[in-house]
């Protein structure tokens, strides 16, 4: 169930997913018409491997509230090892963007399987509502 | 020189429209500076949508297309092609996906339009820096490898061979066959499965074309689609194949005692064995887990009983490394767990028996010469309950799924014990019977009216022994009555699941599995022998319950895809590889360090230098590189900035 956030907060969120299996899982959401959050973009690339942290970086500059990252599980990469690089990089980020102030949970990484369409749509779903309780992101908010 | 780019949003009838106001996202998108055409379409993949595309490229000069559709798995190709034939590069041609990741999972309509907009505005600003490129042309090996050697993958084998490929068919067990060869009858027609096998086995190993590697598995694979690198880990079987004369003297005098596999555990075999006298590859094979011991002083009875000198205890495991353009995993299934259906008593009593332990009774060929004899006395039984969907369709405590081949198996089952036992009377609890396919729906019929089976539609409730009897009580819902059966025997159609090692050797090859643990294809409906990965496909039991007619079917189309795949004396590699801005490049080597698949060199000139055909352009230099000087071809930082921009609402 959808709540009713019309008068809510509508925070922007923008979603690296990969493209073997996280796009793929919300392909398979897609598929099985599961109603989720329509705050977050996704954005699919090949790999998590390939989501440079200034892609991260960018996205909060550019007004971004919250950014996810989304890859396959852990040994299951379709490019053998991106989805760890994926994620040794997002920790270190995370350390970083803590650092500067921006709190941490505005910026996760999960892992969603091709099979997976429920947990995509759950991902979405949680994501989105924890970054409406954290309100709009304004520490790396581009100030144009 | 500005981009010239055409967006195309399609309704897919009410599917986008009912949740995405489509006009208005082609008219906010041809508001975006490079668009100089946008228009909506009922269904864009339709032909007249196709060419709706291919004439709004000639006659308005575009350069690019973006096609705001469904998932790009579906119709990326199919656009690219498009926009191919229309003169343009397809590399310039982008989807937007905003029927599964928007329309289907959004209701309201301002919502769904606001999300349609940024996703096709992204990929607008994305193709606004999209390269025209060509494919890159790679040779192919022409040999392709079959994993499995059940009736999927000799069939498979058999088909590639005769098509003139050469083939490696690698298989765990000793010996090829797999679980067709423990069938006794086979539905409808109830021929002997034995018989029909075994000329396919004969062939397979005759073949020329055809390298058995038996007692083998899987251990690594790199590569890609048309040159793939395998590594075969051959296990040693301390026997030498050539000089074994199947005369059974090391067998006789094997100390050891192990429970016999092929016979489901009715008999026993020893150590070193031959699963069946009709084996292919004809020879035995030391099982060294139960041996007392390589070396002579713990034992060595066999070596010293075999007069051909064919045991040889210092064989070694050997790892082979095999090139091949296209593989087949045909790995097959294994029967729901015997630890996991207390319920019913299996592995408690010993007249409760699977179903391949009932082939194995009825077979000629069985540890009982093919009489139906109850495991714990040795007797005939008089009365036999057959119980479906052991394990099947029962999400709350086992399996979910169907597992197809039950309801038939067991209608023969119940058939071939009549046979077997004219006074004796076979009961069988079902919830539904499913038998679709040719011939079914009479064997069924055949089995009730001409084998006099007692068919009680309801579940089981409870099974236990009293006073040398298997007391069944369950109950049948046609007349609402509850039934309680003194059993002399019980057969359980347990559920059929992946086989061991389906997981792994999904891991090695990189290919999916389904929710279920089955190796997952890569669609449902378009590509039920394609694995998600290029250039390996799926055949049998493995990819899904199915019975042998579907399983040789699904052999041979995926032969035929390979046959299609390693028939060009080329194939196409994605374009979209790595590219090294050299002037930016300082040779710090950590791309090099990222990149899994060795595609990234240092030049003599202490730069990066990428090698187009092993890249795969997943990325990971580019988001490694400090200085970005290195990115992929038409996924740019620049361009991801871009489309964060777009997503962002910019």
């Amino acid at each position: 169930m959808v709540p009713d956030n019309s008068e809510a907060f509508q925070p922007k969120i923008v979603a690296f997913l990969c493209k073997w299996c996280s796009s793929a899982g919300s392909d398979l959401a897609g598929v099985s018409r599961m109603q989720y959050a329509s705050n977050a973009v996704p954005i699919t690339v090949n790999c998590s491997g390939g989501v440079s942290p200034l892609y991260i970086i960018s996205a909060f500059s550019k007004g971004a509230d919250g950014v996810l990252v989304s890859g396959c599980h852990p040994g299951d990469c379709h490019y053998m090892e991106g989805n760890y690089q994926a994620r040794r990089k997002i920790y270190l980020l995370q350390k970083l963007v803590t650092f500067m102030g921006v709190e941490p949970e505005r910026f996760q990484m999960s892992w969603v399987s091709a099979a997976e369409g429920a947990k995509y749509a759950k991902v979405m779903d949680e994501f989105t509502e924890q970054i409406r309780r954290l309100g709009p992101q304004t520490k790396l908010k581009a100030r144009r | 020189m500005a981009k010239r780019t055409g967006v195309f949003v399609c309704h897919c009838g009410s599917n986008i429209a009912a949740t995405v106001d489509c006009a208005k996202v082609a008219a906010e998108l041809g508001k975006e500076e490079t668009v100089v055409f946008s228009d909506d379409h009922v269904y864009m993949c339709s032909e007249p949508g196709q060419s709706a595309v291919a004439n709004a490229i000639k006659d308005n000069k575009l350069d690019s297309v973006v096609i705001s559709c469904c998932t790009p798995n579906l119709h990326e190709k199919t656009f690219r092609d498009v926009a191919q034939a229309a003169g343009i590069s397809g590399f310039q041609c982008e989807i937007a996906n905003i029927r599964e990741q928007c329309a289907w999972v959004h209701k309201d309509k301002a919502e769904g339009t606001e999300k349609a907009i940024k996703i096709s505005r992204s990929a607008v600003r994305r193709v606004r820096h999209n390269e025209s490129l060509e494919p890159i042309k790679i040779p192919v090996t022409r040999r392709a490898m079959v994993v499995g050697g059940g009736i999927a993958g000799i069939q498979c084998a058999l088909d590639l061979a005769n098509a003139g490929l050469d083939v490696v068919l690698v298989e765990k067990q000793a010996t090829i066959g797999g679980h067709m060869l423990q069938l006794s009858e086979t539905f409808p027609t109830l021929d002997c499965s034995q018989c029909i096998i075994s000329p396919k086995m004969v062939e397979v190993s005759k073949n020329p074309k055809v390298e058995l590697m038996v007692y083998s598995e899987v251990q690594e694979v790199s590569g890609y689609v048309g040159n793939f690198k395998v590594k075969v880990l051959k296990k040693p079987t301390y026997v030498d194949p050539e000089s074994c004369k199947i005369c059974d003297d090391c067998a006789s005098v094997c100390p050891t005692v192990v429970t016999n596999e092929y016979e489901h555990g009715l008999s026993q075999r020893r150590s070193i064995f031959i699963p069946y006298a009709q084996a292919i590859p004809a020879t035995y094979t030391l099982d060294i887990e139960h041996c007392l011991g390589l070396n002579p002083i713990a034992c060595g009875k066999c070596a010293d009983a075999c007069e051909a000198g064919a045991i040889d205890y210092d064989m070694q495991p050997k790892v082979v490394e095999v090139e091949v353009g296209a593989i087949v995993v045909a790995t097959g299934f294994k029967l729901y767990g015997q630890d996991k259906m207390h319920e019913y008593g299996y592995g408690k009593f010993p007249d409760v028996l699977d179903g391949l332990q009932f082939e194995r009774l009825l077979s000629a060929s069985g540890p009982t010469g093919g009489q139906v004899l109850r495991p714990s006395d040795h007797k005939v039984p008089k009365s036999v309950v057959f119980i479906q969907c052991a394990g099947s369709r029962d999400p709350a405590e086992h399996c979910s799924w169907c597992s197809k081949i039950c309801c038939m198996y067991t209608a023969k089952h119940a058939m071939l014990y009549k046979h077997h036992v004219p006074d004796g009377q076979s009961f069988i609890f079902y919830i539904d019977i499913r038998s679709g396919g040719k011939g079914y729906e009479e064997f069924v019929h055949r089995a009730v009216e001409q084998d006099d089976v007692m068919y009680l539609r309801g579940k089981v409730s409870r099974l236990y022994e009293e006073a040398g009897k298997l007391k069944v009580q369950g109950v049948d819902t046609i007349s609402g009555q509850l039934v309680e059966i003194d059993a002399d025997m019980v057969v359980l159609a347990l559920a059929m699941e992946p086989s061991d090692g389906t997981a792994e050797i999904a891991k090695t090859l990189k290919i999916g599995l389904d929710k279920d643990g089955f190796l997952a294809e890569g669609h449902p409906k378009l590509k039920p022998v394609e694995s998600v990965t290029a250039g390996i496909y799926l055949a049998g039991a493995a990819q899904g319950p199915k019975d042998i007619p579907e399983t040789v079917s699904q052999a041979s189309a995926a032969a035929a895809k390979v046959i299609g795949l390693l028939s060009k004396e080329t194939l196409a590699h994605a374009p979209t590889v790595a590219r090294v801005i050299p002037n930016l490049c300082t040779g710090c080597d950590m791309c090099v360090q990222a990149c899994p698949y060795d595609a990234i060199k240092l030049s003599a000139a202490g730069k990066a230098q990428v090698n187009d055909v092993l890249c795969v352009g997943c990325g990971a230099c580019s988001a490694t590189c400090l200085r970005a000087a290195i990115e992929v071809r038409n996924t740019t930082p620049r361009q991801v900035y871009d489309m964060l921009t777009a997503a962002l609402g910019g």
